[in-house]
């Protein structure tokens, strides 16, 4: 049953979509931006605590499918401690790793976020999987309040 | 005659395939639905014999062209009963139908102040291009509220026919929900004022029969694509001395009689909406989509589509966690549902691995979305070539999807 969907819909997914983490309002966050999907409803707000260049913290609040909230909810463990820079880097490995763009990912840089690699073979879902990250670019980068995929 | 599925299905050879190793079940109708062989057949006949421009030249395969499809706008016009020709307007969906009256009908009749009337469960092409209209002519465009049901509140809906009221714009089923709208009421009350009345009959026309005439509609437009006819092609139906008023939409060939650098003369309806060469081949299999149709007979296709969704809806209500959006008295064969703690994308992709094509997102309907307070739906739409098999295959899905997300 589902055995094709293994790739895409691993363990630590469903994990994570049945309990994300870091999932809450952050108080007096120094970036908040809003991320929405059109296509599929999905709306989320990414907060980050940024102090000397470090992401000190990182929460969200939304909505969306079990690839694009264990997408957000992997994110903010993942970035949280490190620089602006790296944070840029990994969102770069990321964006890479899920369009299939760069056929050699080193996956043991990219860690725990390998697992969703798999979104590569559903061209349909890779924004489910991007939504949170390209929403962190935006906040890195302090341009918009809100984002979209589209 | 009996209504015999198996016979049906065998004329659509794209559901003769596996998808991800299992039989194709497809349940996305309402988005776009597959063609039978006599439409294929048609468009290989036209280019492989009869094509050319239509309109103009003299020789024989203009000739033959033209006569293709000028009998493919006749076979619309007894399809839909309207009373002449020259009110059937070949565009190229049911949205560009709707952009025409707006920046026609519309421009020319609606002024500041004015009121445009729709429903909240229109689909995008049944708002924007009224607010586009309003924005350019300072109109209001005023939504009358549904129900949880989603049902249009009709008490609510009369009240704001007002004196300020020009036009009205409705589905005449709506696409995300299934709701089939009371329109002979809407008309008769919008015509006892003087309102002019537009129907959305996207997604009606493939599931009921539709008598322009005795609806009384002003204006009445579809898709051929969603009528198992190809995509690119649609129509507008106009009461031809409202489409006689109103001023043309696009400038160019065949909408002209005349043209000096001074001034043009327009053609007589319906070539006067009709700019540029139109999708030839496309309107002849349109024509051959309906001349099927009417030999299954569009009154079997209803009962036998009613069965299927009472049979779904049946099936549906006995899943934990599943709740249908949309339960109107009046509905045709749309099942949209929602699960608890489970997205319609992973449902979508789940369903897919099984080879069950369903929709999952908003279906151009925002405001729906936002009214039943949920992101996006699973949307299951039949088709007279969906069996109860099918439907037992996808709700085994559900439940087994239900399952593996615990």
């Amino acid at each position: 049953m589902f055995d094709e969907l293994r790739d895409l819909y691993q363990e630590v997914i469903f994990d994570h979509n049945r309990n994300p983490r870091n999932f809450r309002v952050m108080e007096n966050p120094d970036r908040e931006v809003e991320g929405f999907n059109p296509l599929c409803g999905d709306k989320l707000t990414l907060f980050l605590k940024i102090k000397d260049g470090m992401i000190e913290d990182a929460s969200f609040q939304g909505s969306g499918c079990a690839i694009s909230t264990a997408s957000v909810s992997l994110m903010t463990e993942i970035i949280k401690g490190k620089t602006i820079e790296e944070a840029e880097e990994i969102f770069e490995m990321f964006h890479k790793m899920t369009t299939g763009e760069d056929g050699e990912i080193d996956l043991d840089a990219i860690g725990k976020l390998a697992v969703l690699a798999g979104v590569r073979e559903y061209p349909a879902r890779v924004k489910c999987a991007t939504l949170a990250w390209h929403t962190l670019d935006a906040a890195l980068k302090n341009k918009e309040k809100s984002i979209s995929t589209e | 005659m009996s209504f015999d599925v198996e016979k049906i299905r065998a004329d659509f050879p794209i559901l003769r395939q596996e998808i991800r190793n299992r039989p194709l079940v497809y349940l996305d109708n309402a988005a776009t639905c597959q063609k039978p062989q006599v439409v294929i057949d048609s468009i290989v006949k036209m280019y492989s014999h009869d094509y050319a421009n239509v309109h103009r030249g003299v020789h024989t395969l203009s000739e033959r062209a033209t006569a293709a499809f000028e009998g493919a706008r006749e076979k619309v016009k007894a399809f839909i009963n309207a009373q002449s020709h020259k009110e059937i307007i070949f565009v190229r969906g049911a949205t560009e139908g709707i952009n025409l009256v707006a920046q026609t009908f519309g421009k020319a009749n609606l002024k500041a102040g004015d009121e445009i009337l729709i429903t909240g469960m229109e689909h995008h092409s049944n708002i924007v291009p009224w607010q586009m209209l309003c924005e350019e002519t300072g109109a209001k465009l005023k939504v009358a509220p549904i129900n949880l049901q989603g049902e249009l509140i009709i008490e609510q809906f009369m009240a704001l026919l007002t004196e300020k009221t020009r036009l009205v714009s409705v589905a005449h089923m709506s696409n995300a929900l299934g709701t089939v709208n009371p329109v002979k009421e809407i008309i008769s009350a919008a015509h006892e004022k003087g309102i002019k009345v537009l129907l959305d009959g996207a997604q009606a026309i493939p599931h009921m029969e539709v008598n322009v005439q005795e609806l009384d509609c002003d204006f009445y437009v579809f898709s051929g694509h969603k009528l198992y006819a190809p995509s690119g092609i649609g129509v507008l139906y106009g009461k031809q001395e409202l489409l006689e008023a109103m001023p043309p939409y696009q400038g160019g060939g065949d909408m002209i009689r005349k043209v000096t650098f001074e001034e043009t003369e327009y053609n007589v309806v319906p070539y006067k909406f009709e700019a540029g060469t139109p999708s030839i081949a496309d309107t002849v299999a349109l024509g051959a989509a309906l001349d099927y149709l009417s030999e299954i007979g569009m009154a079997e296709i209803a009962a036998y589509e009613a069965e299927l969704l009472s049979y779904a809806t049946e099936k549906a209500k006995k899943i934990k966690g599943l709740k249908i959006i949309g339960e109107a008295a009046q509905k045709g064969a749309i099942l949209s549902f929602v699960l608890e703690k489970i997205h319609p994308h992973d449902i979508g992709t789940m369903l897919d691995s099984l080879g069950i094509a369903v929709r999952a997102g908003h279906h151009c309907a925002m405001p729906v979305m936002d009214f039943f307070q949920v992101p996006a739906t699973a949307r299951a739409s039949f088709a007279m070539y969906n069996t109860k098999q099918e439907i037992d295959t996808l709700m085994t899905g559900i439940n087994q999807l239900i399952e593996v997300f615990g």
